[in-house]
């Protein structure tokens, strides 16, 4: 069923807050969704790709399907968002990535005049054996951080397959974030995890990220890079265990904190098998000295200096 | 007078004077070296004139084109053309390439970046995109340093151990980017305790245990540098008769 007129212009405005921030496109051989509230305002698919939609009273429920052996050869893009200042968006995904297949899922979520906006996402993703699946979900709020954004997504990634997601929140207020990603890995799998955020204001920051290497040869990493300042919060959890032979991990959190804001990290590390190795490192305090001294001695300012350094930690 | 002089410039850190009543003219459009061996308080010096925190805590004068510069800060001071390229360059985890060198940059095109990178040997094609971190060699490191500084066209480029940690290729490009700061009419004050790297320079200052001991002819100090000094028997320790001789 085509659009009406009412949900192309909703579209539109969603699609305009995103600004230059790039990656939200369209056309005939590019997969899209866009979501406004509880109302799917624009869509399109491709071959390979099935998506079905159902309307709840405060989002949306939807059950993604990539088929077997289907290779989505552009970025499928997701966009959901609110323009109101107010109001609650809840997105149930149901994701099935399917024996051998591959796509890139660009997520775009646009709270711009957001001042009291929760926006929740359960997901649970499987990814079947040899698949391959990359999901990066980029937020872009307003200045107010009135958005409490609340996803939790559990994975399964089968034997051979490779998952990849970065979360990302470095344009706008953050408000407060609860994040909560849980992924068992099976044989040979790949699991590559990235959160990126910037905290300002009063901004509250949870992190949680969780990954078992349940199979032989399975290998993961988990990257948060936070930087926080005024009097943001931020929490970082961040659990990794190996649990076969051959499994392999690194945990990396690095945190930078400016003024009266406070950063924590607790990495676990656990491994159960004598032939599994997983590192870790963390990194919390001001920005480095040297990179900061090294910068103005170019020149520019301490503010600029820092703001440089973070924007490459986030970049 | 010196386009950068200090006047009587003492440091003491952690109670150990390191810097002792330094008077010394660097002059305008010069390579000097300031040479010798480790602990003498070269990059004291380096740092001192850089006004890195930890270092500005002085007695005694900058002097940038006759004005005083004490209370200036390492942007301020880098505002007025000083710069420094660091013995061990900083790493910037997710910082390219390109916006680290145009930082500073008084053109801040991407043809500037492309050019400086070329100049130090570098193809941009396949360094303005990566990251200025561990995955870069020592070599590269500095290269990508230098760069940044050619970038910037300073008045005043102090360098300290350019030679430090890299090979032949390398320092091969540093000194063509020393040649490039020469015929812009830049003053480069070189430390190092390098033969090689002595003989890029002009002029020559020999410094031990926070002093001045000589100065002058390049051919002069890299003499007695290398008949006394490689090794010195008494490093750090010059004995009475050299340190009655002491230049100021």
């Amino acid at each position: 069923m085509s659009p009406t007129p009412q949900q192309v212009e909703t579209a539109r405005e969603l699609l305009a807050s995103l600004g230059d921030f790039g990656g939200h496109v369209t056309g005939d051989d590019i997969a899209h969704l866009e979501v406004h509230g509880n109302e799917v305002v624009g869509a399109h698919l491709v071959p390979g790709l099935e998506v079905d939609v159902d309307q709840l009273e405060d989002g949306i429920k939807a059950h993604i399907r990539l088929k077997k052996n289907a290779r989505i050869a552009k970025p499928v893009h997701l966009c959901f968002g609110m323009l109101p200042e107010e109001g609650l968006q809840r997105i149930v995904m149901d994701v099935e990535v399917e024996e051998d297949s591959f796509a890139s899922v660009q997520a775009h979520c646009t709270f711009p005049n957001a001042v009291d906006i929760t926006h929740k996402m359960d997901a649970v993703v499987r990814i079947a054996p040899g698949a391959a699946y990359e999901y990066f979900e980029r937020h872009l709020h307003g200045r107010e951080g009135g958005v409490l954004v609340v996803p939790k997504t559990k994975v399964t990634v089968g034997e051979g397959a490779r998952f990849k997601t970065e979360f990302e929140l470095i344009k706008g207020q953050a408000g407060v974030i609860d994040f909560d990603y849980d992924v068992d890995c099976d044989a040979h799998s790949l699991l590559d995890m990235i959160a990126r955020i910037w905290g300002r204001g009063h901004d509250r920051i949870t992190i949680r990220e969780t990954a078992r290497l349940n199979g032989e040869d399975a290998r993961a990493v988990l990257q948060t890079h936070i930087a926080v300042k005024d009097e943001a919060i931020a929490e970082v959890y961040n659990s990794l265990a190996a649990n076969a032979a051959g499994a392999r991990g690194h945990v990396d959190c690095k945190e930078i904190v400016q003024g009266r804001a406070v950063a924590k990290a607790v990495p676990i590390v656990e491994v159960n098998h004598p032939r599994a190795h997983i590192t870790h490192e963390a990194a919390i305090g001001s920005v480095d000295s040297k990179q900061l001294q090294t910068l103005m001695a170019r020149g520019l300012d301490e503010e600029k200096a820092t703001d440089l350094i973070i924007e490459g930690l986030l970049g | 007078m010196g386009v950068l002089e200090l006047k009587n410039v003492s440091l003491t850190l952690g109670g150990k004077l390191i810097l002792n009543d330094l008077t010394v003219d660097f002059w305008e459009g010069r390579v000097h070296a300031l040479v010798g061996p480790n602990g003498a308080g070269k990059s004291t010096l380096a740092s001192t004139i850089m006004g890195l925190p930890g270092y500005r805590d002085i007695a005694g004068d900058i002097l940038l084109d006759g004005e005083r510069i004490n209370d200036l800060t390492v942007d301020e001071r880098a505002r007025q053309g000083i710069t420094l390229a660091w013995q061990e360059p900083a790493r910037f985890e997710g910082l390219r390439v390109d916006r680290f060198i145009l930082a500073g940059a008084k053109d801040k095109s991407t043809d500037t970046a492309r050019r400086v990178l070329v100049r130090v040997g570098l193809d941009p094609d396949k360094y303005m995109r990566r990251a200025v971190d561990r995955t870069l060699s020592g070599g590269e490191r500095k290269r990508i340093e230098l760069a940044s500084i050619l970038s910037m066209e300073p008045r005043i480029v102090l360098m300290d151990e350019p030679d430090s940690g890299i090979d032949v290729e390398a320092l091969t490009r540093i000194f063509d980017a020393l040649a490039d700061f020469k015929e812009r009419g830049a003053t480069v004050i070189m430390i190092t305790h390098s033969q090689e790297v002595l003989k890029h320079a002009e002029h020559a200052f020999l410094m031990c245990n926070g002093s001045i001991l000589d100065k002058g002819a390049v051919g002069r100090i890299d003499g007695y540098f290398g008949d006394h000094c490689m090794p010195c028997d008494h490093t750090n320790q010059p004995d009475a008769q050299e340190m009655a001789g002491a230049v100021t």
